[in-house]
């Protein structure tokens, strides 16, 4: 079964990326093209599940590529840690990806071939063994992403875009500069090969220009700039799609690379530290300028990135634990948040505070959604936030890092007040009077496919509008409230649309609940990343 | 050595380019870049002590093939993301001005204005 399994790892990148090459050839409006591609999203997180299950225990599953001798082949390993975080990967690809047909963008041109591509590019980098072959598929994972950002962007320049891919080609470009100078000082880039060699010091400083780089594509301070201002060119669901992917995949590469070849040495450890407590801060203080729903949640992704470095710079077995706690919940959180914006985009056409207002009696699940969402964020019990925040300060405070584990509060409560702002403006606020007027035109927009610099004849808007409040109903129950200061008629976010973000929130709820369960399993990753004894064992077979 | 120098010498004209505001610039840039790591991974493979493999040679001399593949990986990596940057070059509205964007709120109109003029077109 597990020699099955192990033949089987090569399939989690080679599936996907057949299929997209194949779904080029399906005529690009048959219905056939999204349910092809939501099919293999599901079958790779069907695997990934067995991968945890069949790793839950300590194991660790690898396979040598063309069956060449350990050590000579590029090895594909999949231990508790990569099997979680695959499967979260998955979890937030497949719901996005739901999300996408719902709204209509699936349909957009070659698409689902790009999620396909996309996600087979993030399976290979979180199996590979090998460094070389690990920038090979951060590369293959970026070039569907350039094609996402620009295909599905409303936006006529191209200016984010433009910054997406030279940041990332640069970034990519030093990874490979270190790759080189790790091949040049130690004869190989085979990971489990590599264990320990941070010892010496010209390997440990070939080995932090990888680090530096795949810091840029974590969006760590202070090189998270990039980031707010691309996401918000990308549409909304590509950017949710993104945040469960690439920053978490970057991020999974630092803790993999941290702890295999550094071993946790604490020199380095402390730069880490530093630098991850300065993410945390800048992103969640960034967070509170903007007025934005979509720019506030991109700041809580860097802020984000931050408190799950944390983990990795103590080093110790519970922040370890912690910080992969951390990561698995974040995936989740920001994935539901950004798809709440989405549908909130989607039906009024921008998430600015003050344009779209009054939220709460209008759009129940909507405003469910959201709550769930960034309370858990915030960190507050029930939800999975709350576990994963009290593992991380206690294993601060245990590690004697009091100063860390405090700033880890104190952080947390300037997301309660970004959170606040949101919940103040856009879902407690007064309507804005243009809402309908705003919606009409985003919805004729989206119809005709127009880019945000061209025009919409306002006549034409005005009658959809107007349609809009006589057409669209209320919810049962709503009617006939006399002297209801809200307006009840006209504009909703379609149910569909937000049953993703809810679906989301509610495994945050279970993680929350079953937050045993989530620790558990981060305890048999940590493991892994503590003592890579069985990691090198599987990789190079003594 | 006059590996190690050509590598300097193509990274630091790499970085100017790059620099620049105009997108084509950065192009260029990125091809000087991406040639720089490619030749420090040729070097890698340590290529003062070893010999082309030549058939009737001494085997434990030959080159090592493990960095020229690397090198060929990253050559059609590099070309397709060069590819993906001339397109970006060349669609949308307005100049090639990574930067000019009022969007993004990363310059006032007055000074955009100034840089256009300078600007590759």
């Amino acid at each position: 079964m597990i020699n099955m399994v192990e033949l089987l790892l090569p399939l989690f990148v080679g599936a996907p990326l057949l299929l997209g090459g194949l779904l080029f050839v399906v005529p690009r409006l048959s219905p056939v093209q999204p349910m092809i591609a939501m099919g293999s999203l599901l079958a790779v997180l069907g695997g990934a599940v067995t991968l945890l299950v069949l790793t839950s225990d300590g194991k660790v599953l690898a396979h040598q590529i063309s069956l060449w001798p350990e050590g000579i082949a590029i090895a594909f390993v999949a231990d508790a840690f990569s099997a979680l975080i695959l499967t979260a990967a998955a979890l937030v690809a497949v719901i996005s990806f739901q999300y996408m047909i719902v709204s209509g963008e699936s349909r957009s041109p070659s698409i689902p071939a790009l999620v396909l591509v996309l996600v087979g590019g993030v399976a290979g980098a979180l199996l590979t063994a090998d460094l070389f072959n690990l920038f090979v598929f951060i590369e293959v994972m970026l070039l569907p992403s350039y094609g996402l950002l620009i295909f599905l962007s409303r936006r006529s320049d191209m200016g984010a875009s433009r910054l997406y891919v030279v940041v990332n080609l640069l970034a990519s470009t030093l990874f490979l500069a270190g790759v080189g100078l790790i091949y040049a000082i130690q004869g190989t880039v085979n990971l489990a090969a590599l264990a320990g060699a941070g010892d010496d010091p010209a390997t440990a400083i070939a080995t932090a220009v990888c680090l530096s780089a795949i810091a840029v594509k974590a969006s760590v301070f202070p090189v998270h700039g990039w980031l707010s201002r691309t996401y918000a060119a990308a549409s909304p669901a590509v950017a949710a799609l993104f945040s469960g992917l690439h920053t978490k995949v970057a991020v999974y590469v630092i803790y993999r690379i941290s702890a295999v070849i550094f071993e946790g040495d604490s020199a380095w450890m402390t730069a880490i530290l530093v630098i991850a407590s300065l993410t945390l801060v800048v992103g969640a203080f960034a967070a509170l300028g903007e007025k934005d729903m979509r720019a506030i949640l991109l700041f809580q992704m860097v802020s984000g990135i931050g408190f799950i470095l944390v983990g990795v710079a103590l080093f110790t077995p519970g922040a370890v634990t912690a910080g992969i706690v951390y990561m698995t919940h974040h995936m989740i959180v920001m994935g539901a948040l950004l798809l709440v914006a989405s549908a909130i985009e989607h039906t009024y056409g921008s998430t600015r505070l003050e344009r779209v207002a009054g939220l709460r009696t209008r759009e129940h699940l909507v405003t469910a959604a959201f709550v769930i969402g960034s309370l858990s964020l915030v960190g507050l019990p029930p939800f999975s936030g709350f576990v994963a925040k009290y593992a991380l300060v206690l294993a601060s405070a245990d590690a004697d890092a009091a100063i860390v584990a405090g700033l880890l509060i104190v952080v947390s409560l300037v997301v309660l007040v970004a959170m606040m702002k949101i919940w103040a403006e856009m879902f407690n606020g007064k309507r804005h009077p243009d809402v309908e007027v705003l919606a009409a035109e985003s919805r004729i927009r989206t119809r005709n496919g127009l880019y945000d610099t061209e025009q919409v004849n306002q006549d034409e808007v005005a009658l959809e509008a107007a349609r809009a409040i006589e057409h669209i109903d209320p919810p049962r129950g709503i009617i006939g409230v006399e002297g209801d200061p809200h307006e009840h008629r006209g504009t909703r976010v379609p149910l569909p649309l937000i049953y993703p973000a809810l679906i989301l929130g509610g495994i945050s709820v279970a993680l929350g609940f079953g937050g045993e369960f989530l620790v558990s399993l981060a305890e048999q990753a940590s493991a892994g990343l503590i003592d890579t004894g069985d990691y090198v064992k599987a990789v190079l077979g003594r | 050595m006059s590996l190690a120098l050509s590598i300097g010498l193509l990274a630091a004209a790499g970085v100017f380019l790059v620099l620049q505001r105009g997108m084509i610039r950065i192009i260029l840039g990125f091809v000087l870049l991406t040639h720089a790591v490619n030749l420090l991974i040729i070097a890698a493979g340590g290529i003062g002590r070893r010999d082309a493999p030549f058939i009737g040679t001494d085997t434990s001399m030959a080159a090592d093939p493990l960095p020229q593949a690397f090198v060929l990986t990253a050559i059609v990596i590099a070309f397709a993301i060069t590819v993906v940057l001339a397109t970006l070059a060349v669609v949308g509205k307005g100049d090639d001005d990574t930067e000019a964007d009022s969007s993004l709120e990363l310059s006032d109109p007055e000074d955009s204005a100034s840089e256009k003029s300078g600007d590759l077109k």
